[in-house]
């Protein structure tokens, strides 16, 4: 029937799509990230993929889409759709669980909550040392290596570590 | 026209084009100048920290700017209006075009565009053109980040040693004559509000003085007397400043039209 196989081929993609590493934090794959918004065939009868860019800078957003083009053509769908979606804006509140368990393990401290208030932005953040579990920490740097990264240092353990924002 | 009409209008497309123009003129001519700090700030969480404020921009100039050239029609891309115009092409507020001077005339240059900014994002992501609205609902998330780097060495300049406070001070004196561009509205500006594309400036600006009243009574620094007259850079008449700055920017497009690596 059209219907299984286009749900079948929608759910391959989200597979290929699944195994494409972010290229700075590469622990995490680009769903894991949250910038896949849509996989589904469109009345064209081809198959689009929506794809967000974290901050508007961000420098490995044309690597991405390199990236998934490739996997796209080795996995035979040469012939699918990518799209820039904007709208609505990413948020690190689209990190997935199992991506924010990755982001520890790999020793980046994941997002708080994102809340839409630029006040809350003053409010001191909870954040965890990813190595010791301390929340004894410090910011050192409000930007780091990457847009979406700040440097923090943790005051129990003693080691610094990357905290991944809240956008 | 009245907007929904169906017709085209040569002269809103042209203020559609122009006004879109105009907020990635100012992003882009911004990333430029704190670019030109990188290696050369006070430290390096301040080096990383005015980097990635120029990246954001960067990013939100080549969103700005892939539109417009797509309102404007004539095939030019972000590149070509980035790289392949003079300077009385650009449109830019002259705020933005300010050299860097010390840390603490980028640090008021760059807090008094972000109020605007947090403002201008603010309204034009509920405006009538849905493009530019999801670039203006991005956009505001990073600029938030960016009002809470600069109102806080804003703070930290204003309310420190008796130097850091006089050189804060006399930046601000020095720049403040350039917000009474952020503000006055020309034809452009008011096609754009009457066709629910843009935000009414005289609204804005009640907004934004509320805010730089509160960030300045934070950091002690004093509210320097308005001008009447607003300076034109988004009209094209620009300081002596862009002049220089461009050809640091475009010199290897112009060099090598249409390299690519």
């Amino acid at each position: 029937m059209a219907a299984t196989a286009t749900t079948a081929s929608e759910r391959q993609l989200w597979e290929i799509l699944a195994k494409v590493p972010d290229p700075e934090i590469p622990v995490l794959s680009i769903v894991d990230l949250g910038i896949v918004r849509h996989v589904r065939r469109e009345a064209d009868g081809r198959l689009h993929i929506g794809l967000t860019p974290t901050y508007s800078g961000c420098p490995a957003t044309a690597l991405i889409r390199q990236m998934v083009r490739a996997a796209l053509d080795a996995g035979g769908y040469a012939d699918a759709i990518l799209e820039e979606v904007l709208a609505p804006p990413w948020s690190s509140d689209w990190l997935t669980p199992g991506g924010r368990d990755k982001l520890r393990a790999f020793g980046i401290a994941p997002p708080g909550q994102a809340v839409a208030s630029p006040r809350r932005l003053w409010q001191p953040e909870a954040v965890s040392c990813p190595r010791c579990g301390s929340r004894s920490t410090q910011r050192v740097s409000e930007f780091g290596s990457t847009p979406c990264k700040a440097h923090y240092r943790c005051t129990t353990c003693g080691e610094p570590f990357d905290y991944f924002k809240c956008l | 026209m009245p907007a929904g009409s169906g017709e085209r209008d040569p002269a809103q497309d042209e203020a559609h084009f122009r006004y879109v123009l105009r907020l990635g003129d100012t992003s882009l001519v911004l990333a430029q100048r704190l670019s030109e700090w990188i290696g050369h700030a006070p430290a390096l969480e301040e080096d990383l920290g005015l980097a990635n404020l120029a990246l954001d921009l960067l990013g939100q100039a080549r969103l700005l700017l892939t539109y417009a050239g797509e309102l404007e029609g004539r095939g030019r891309d972000e590149d070509a209006l980035a790289f392949l115009r003079d300077a009385p092409d650009f449109v830019n507020l002259a705020l933005a075009e300010q050299p860097n001077g010390d840390f603490g005339q980028t640090i008021v240059r760059q807090w008094l565009i972000d109020t605007w900014q947090l403002e201008m994002y603010t309204a034009l992501s509920a405006s009538a053109d849905t493009r530019l609205a999801a670039i203006a609902a991005k956009a505001l998330r990073e600029t938030r980040y960016h009002h809470r780097f600069s109102s806080g060495w804003l703070m930290r300049l204003g309310d420190g040693t008796p130097e850091s406070q006089r050189r804060a001070q006399r930046a601000l004196d020095d720049l403040w004559r350039f917000t009474a561009e952020l503000f006055a509205p020309d034809e452009t500006d008011e096609r754009m509000s009457r066709a629910g594309i843009a935000p009414q400036l005289p609204e804005l600006a009640a907004r934004w003085s509320a805010r730089v009243d509160e960030d300045l009574r934070a950091a002690t620094l004093r509210r320097p007397p308005d001008q009447p007259y607003p300076w034109h850079g988004k009209r094209g008449e620009h300081t002596e400043h862009l002049g220089h700055m461009l050809p640091a920017m475009q010199h290897l497009q112009r060099t090598y039209p249409g390299v690519r690596w």
